[in-house]
């Protein structure tokens, strides 16, 4: 991520009349989402701009481009992107039973041929690491969690499912997850947990925050 | 209060949107079109994000419980009071026992009705709009039917001398983007976005000039197009990032999905393009089985257009508080 001891710098590209994604440079890596994770924080207040979204090491901003133009933002964002850094809490670690396989991990088998694994080895592989959540996304209280070992890597789906059930553990390409609710998605479903993810009657509605350790536990396995 | 009558599925409360919430993966939502709901709001001197009902499923019937005004916008439908025929994009008195009935539309596929007012549904994480997704806000988290009863925040018509007798051109005579005027064929304009240049240049000639159909499974999550299949070899997984309503993302089948008012907050399919703001309405309006074209534009053309919507429903607000002004004055005199 550095080169000659230089942070390198973030790639932008514009999304539609009012929008501005800000990339990270590869790989994935826990110091560039802190890095975001602070941006973030900073850049929510700045004047024009009215929504800041983290992404898995990337920032996407939503702005009034009559206010603030996206090279006047461009420019901010460099100027702070070498010396900002998360000062938040640490965040709370979360131990989720998971029901690996059956009917509500219809991709388990798929995943362990993609990545040539036996189930146990498979299963052994996803509870093995602690994952980091990096963001919030897609639906609500999904959390996008880092640390998936890289041989459980796997593609998402060709065409998008229109639904899958709600506590569905899944993995889209380097991703790991929990989709809290009954929804459509494009990632491969291996397991089931129990967890309420998100509840719009609780503060805060979000199980999962930012910075959250997620510790996953084979209570059952269905071949 | 509003009595519902006949309603189909997703037929839903919606103002314009639920904001501040992607961080932690709560869609926008909001109505389709949002030129609609604010331009039925000012005409009732309502605030612009005042909830409405936006309809997408016809016939739809409710009885007013109260005197009140109402305006009917977006697409065009035969909308009757009592029978009688409405004008669309008018504001209208209407009274206590008065039935509203709105017909399959003839241009355009979804309907608003804004009430002076607006509907009072509770606010659930700053808005009333409806999610059908995640199933909270609007009405009970759902769609609406027969017999539900909606309350309406101040409808009074009286309370400070609000006058219902006027109305507005519809922004596709206001507003126009003329680029094609085959009946079947929506145009809109599109920014390319960030994996554009990753497509092939027959790929990138190939989403300008095809036309694309909006299939049935499509909804306001998204629509799913058809067309002929755009190249994807060599794309690769993105990491999942922020997406905005009109992002048109092209999964590996080569078929692309514009995301709409209930998009997932974020995704990873490759961008090909973003619809400009100004021309979501159009889209929102564009129904099942129409063909999209979609036409290159600069920010500065996008940016352009947005200035000239913000300015149309400017001048309708200030044309209106002229207007009650001047009715006001001759009432007192």
């Amino acid at each position: 991520m550095t080169r000659n001891n230089k942070i390198l710098p973030p790639r932008f590209s514009r999304l539609g009349t009012c929008a501005l994604l800000c990339e990270a440079p590869a790989p994935l890596d826990i110091s560039w989402q802190r890095r975001i994770w602070a941006l973030a924080a900073r850049a929510e207040a700045w004047p024009g701009v009215m929504e800041v979204m983290p992404g898995m090491n990337n920032l996407m901003l939503v702005f009034d481009p009559t206010v603030i133009t996206a090279e006047e933002i461009k420019a901010d964002i460099i100027k702070l992107w070498p010396h900002c850094d998360w000062d938040g809490e640490a965040g709370k670690t979360l131990e989720i039973a998971v029901v690996y396989g059956g009917e509500n991990g219809m991709d388990m088998k798929h995943v362990a041929r993609h990545a040539g694994l036996s189930i146990d080895e498979l299963v052994r592989l996803h509870t093995d690491p602690v994952y980091t959540v990096y963001f919030l996304g897609a639906y609500p209280g999904f959390g996008y969690l880092d640390g998936l070992h890289p041989k459980l890597f796997t593609p998402r789906r060709q065409e998008p499912r229109l639904q899958v059930p709600a506590g569905s553990v899944a993995i889209g390409g380097v991703q790991a997850g929990v989709i809290p609710s009954m929804l459509p998605s494009g990632w491969q479903i291996i397991g089931h947990a129990r967890e309420v993810f998100f509840d719009v009657a609780k503060n805060p509605p979000a199980l999962l925050a930012p910075g959250d350790k997620i510790k996953f536990r084979a209570e059952r396995i269905e071949r | 209060m509003i009595e519902v009558l006949a309603s189909g599925a997703l037929n839903t409360v919606q103002d314009l949107g639920r904001f501040g919430y992607r961080k932690i993966g709560v869609s926008v939502a909001g109505t389709m079109d949002k030129l609609a709901l604010v331009a039925g709001n000012l005409l009732l001197g309502n605030d612009r994000n005042s909830a409405g009902i936006e309809i997408n499923i016809f016939p739809f019937r409710v009885r007013f419980l109260q005197n009140t005004g109402i305006v009917i916008t977006g697409a065009a439908c035969a909308a009757e009071l009592d029978g009688a025929s409405l004008l669309p994009w008018y504001a209208t008195s209407v009274s206590s026992g008065q039935v509203l009935m709105l017909s399959a539309p003839t241009q355009g596929c979804r309907v608003y009705l804004t009430v002076r007012g607006g509907i009072n549904v509770p606010v659930v994480l700053n808005s009333r709009s409806t999610d059908l997704k995640a199933r909270f806000g609007g009405h009970d988290g759902r769609s609406l039917q027969k017999g539900d009863q909606l309350a309406v925040l101040n409808p009074s018509i009286d309370s400070n001398g609000w006058k219902f007798d006027y109305g507005v051109e519809p922004p596709n005579v206001a507003l126009p983007f003329n680029f094609r005027t085959d009946g079947g064929t929506v145009a809109v304009r599109v920014i390319p976005a960030a994996e554009y240049e990753s497509f092939s240049e027959s790929g990138q000639a190939k989403f300008w000039s095809s036309l694309w159909r909006i299939t049935p499974n499509s909804n306001r999550q998204g629509y799913r197009l058809a067309g002929t299949a755009l190249p994807t070899e060599g794309q690769v997984e993105l990491l999942s990032h922020g997406l905005v309503p009109g992002t048109i993302q092209v999964p590996p089948s080569g078929q692309p999905i514009i995301q709409m008012s209930d998009a997932n907050t974020s995704g990873g399919y490759p961008k090909i393009g973003t619809v400009i703001e100004a021309d979501m309405w159009r889209l929102a309006q564009a129904g099942l089985g129409k063909s999209l074209q979609f036409v290159q534009v600069s920010v500065e053309d996008a940016i352009a257009a947005l200035v000239a919507e913000r300015a149309w429903l400017i001048k309708i607000e200030s044309d209106l508080a002229s207007l009650q002004a001047t009715s006001k004055n001759a009432s007192t005199r």
